[in-house]
């Protein structure tokens, strides 16, 4: 098996540089508050890197490791920003309810359309995410009274948690916030990386480098890209209800298909079959687009030409250029 | 009541006219080089501001003539520089590419023409309505509905009888085999994207004269010629045909009964054939699968 897998990708690192690896990532993400203002970022620019890199993290799992391409990812973001902000604004001031409503909205949505186009694959999948992606944009636009339509949901706070006896006051933003928000961007990560480690992880690989194959070893291959979908679904709405809590604000823009072309192209620049991939691609777009819309009204321009350039010249991403060279 | 009701027969014949003309460039590009063309709306929206450009020199019949030509040329241009360059590669590229395009040329047309609507000129006769009971049915949308059915007509004509309609028919079912008899595929793909441009320039200039002009005029296009295409089967050209004024109609139509759901029935369409017949109604098991 360990075999096997060393074979199937050729330049992976060792297991020490692995662990060395891990720990520097980790260590940059816990001391983001220490470092970022001396380049001039601010703490809400980092949480807003977290939250992108876990959505796109999430489509990854769909991407990078089951081969399969969804283009409509922003729905189940939407949804989750949409599912938490309603709840906070018309059910209960709790942050955990809200991220819990938020989070089964947006993965069961995608579990639920899985179901219809789990048989169709390659640019006509991709098709039917994106049209059916734009229903929720389309819902949440014209729906004023409940959604605020154009302008966005408004008029909902993040709540402090009450732990027994203390308080996580998330309420204010800042560090504590950006610590809150590192807490469940660990554990989500963990837990994508514990289902990648697993039979079922090694069997999506399965799918993606062959999929005739697997069908031939009597591996259920509809059903295990319906499952890849739907877990996918589930961590991109989490961070989705994360972005909600992060702004104070949900809008139609979370929902649109642009957004999930940000998704798709933040994981090709930090590396498609990559782990982290996705996370640098986020850090790598976000930033460029803060720096670049605030230096240009023409930024679309500048993103669009990112985007021709990703994929005329540098189509494996950061991360997957350095394992492709051996390093 | 039946004006309210021939009134919006009418729209949802011209928007159904304007989604099968996008849709079908979409479908002809989608089903020879696998390649979604997200900067298709773009492509209209060019079209339609060549036109407006051109016509103070060439007057409205020769803009009308000579800009779904010009699109269709930038077509070339860009196939030939960009899109090809990604066609044996992941479908994911594809998207990418032509969505950076979108964006690109969807600020190129804001920096050149303004971000404001600007008005499309129309000759006297054609802004005048057909009857004064009828004052609604300009002569413009006759007009526009004479020049869909035409340009249909030929295109069907034109992949029906000629040798490279009938290539290009082929390497929709086999470009493999094509390749291997003899015909310069990159060729074919090339002037059969510029023959989706084509299409989407000269929807372009007909939408301008409706609407008028603005960057984004072709974005509330895009996703219902998705949806057409899907509607209509993949992989079938009266597929397309059908799904476009399909849900022209059917969002018309909801429009006389309840407006807010105009969207939502065409989404609502869209599950139903995903859930009933997931193939299209006239599409193929398999196609692009």
């Amino acid at each position: 098996m360990t075999t096997a897998i060393a074979a199937a990708a050729p330049g992976r690192p060792t297991v020490s540089l692995r662990i060395v690896m891990l720990i520097g990532i980790w260590a940059v993400l816990l001391a983001v508050p220490l470092w970022l203002p001396l380049l001039g970022g601010y703490t809400a620019l980092a949480g807003r890197v977290l939250v992108f890199g876990l959505a796109a993290m999430g489509l990854n799992l769909l991407l990078g490791f089951t081969g399969v391409l969804s283009f409509g990812h922003a729905a189940y973001f939407g949804l989750g920003a949409y599912g938490a902000g309603l709840t906070l604004r018309y059910v209960a001031h709790s942050t955990p309810l809200a991220m819990l409503a938020g989070t089964l909205l947006g993965g069961l949505a995608g579990t639920l359309f899985g179901l219809l186009i789990v048989r169709r694959r390659g640019v006509y999948f991709a098709m039917c995410t994106i049209a059916f992606g734009q229903l929720w944009y389309y819902l949440a636009y014209s729906w004023n009274g409940f959604t605020g339509g154009f302008d966005g949901l408004r008029d909902f706070h993040r709540e402090s948690i009450a732990l027994g006896p203390f308080t996580l006051d998330i309420a204010a933003g800042g560090d504590t916030f950006y610590f809150f928000l590192l807490a469940i961007f660990a554990a989500a990560v963990g837990l994508m990386g514990l289902l990648l480690r697993s039979p079922f992880g090694r069997t999506l690989l399965a799918i993606r480098e062959n999929e005739r194959r697997a069908l031939f070893l009597g591996i259920p291959v509809a059903r295990h890209i319906w499952l890849s979908f739907s877990i996918s679904c589930f961590f991109t709405a989490l961070a989705g209800t994360l972005y909600a809590l992060l702004n104070n604000f949900a809008d139609p823009m979370a929902l649109h298909y642009s957004l999930s072309g940000y998704f798709v192209v933040m994981t090709v620049i930090g590396g498609m079959r990559t782990f982290w991939g996705p996370l640098l691609g986020a850090a790598v777009f976000v930033m460029l687009q803060d720096y670049i819309s605030s230096m240009t009204v023409n930024w679309m321009s500048f993103i669009g030409v990112i985007f021709i350039l990703v994929v005329l010249f540098f189509p494996r991403g950061l991360l997957g250029t350095r394992r492709w060279l051996k390093v | 009541m039946w004006q309210v009701i021939v009134f919006n027969v009418t729209n949802g014949l011209i928007i159904g006219a304007f989604y099968v003309l996008m849709a079908l460039g979409l479908s002809l590009i989608l089903n020879l080089s696998n390649v979604i063309n997200f900067a298709h709306g773009n492509f209209l929206a060019l079209g339609g501001y060549l036109a407006f450009t051109l016509s103070p020199a060439l007057g409205y019949w020769g803009a009308l003539l000579v800009s779904p030509l010009l699109t269709a040329l930038i077509g070339v241009a860009v196939e030939r520089l960009m899109i090809r360059r990604i066609y044996n590669r992941d479908p994911v590229y594809s998207l990418l590419l032509t969505f950076g395009l979108a964006f690109v040329m969807q600020d190129a047309a804001r920096y050149i023409w303004g971000p404001n609507g600007l008005p499309m000129g129309l000759p006297a006769g054609l802004a005048q309505p057909i009857t004064p009971s009828l004052f609604f049915i300009t002569w413009y949308r006759v007009f526009m509905v004479t020049i869909v059915i035409a340009a249909v007509i030929g295109l069907f004509a034109f992949l029906r009888y000629t040798r490279v309609g009938l290539r290009i028919r082929a390497g929709t079912l086999d470009l493999e085999t094509v390749a291997s008899l003899g015909v310069n595929v990159r060729n074919l793909r090339t002037f059969n994207f510029a023959l989706g441009c084509l299409l989407a320039g000269l929807s372009g200039v007909l939408a301008a004269g409706q609407i008028g002009l603005n960057p984004n005029m072709g974005d509330d296009l895009l996703m219902p010629s998705f949806i057409a295409i899907i509607v209509g089967g993949v992989g079938s050209l009266i597929g397309t045909l059908c799904g476009g004024l399909l849900i022209g109609m059917a969002a018309a139509l909801t429009t006389v009964i309840y407006p807010a759901a105009s969207e939502a029935v065409i989404y609502a369409i869209l599950m139903a054939v995903l859930l009933i017949r997931p193939r299209g109604l006239l599409g193929e098991e398999g196609m692009l699968s």
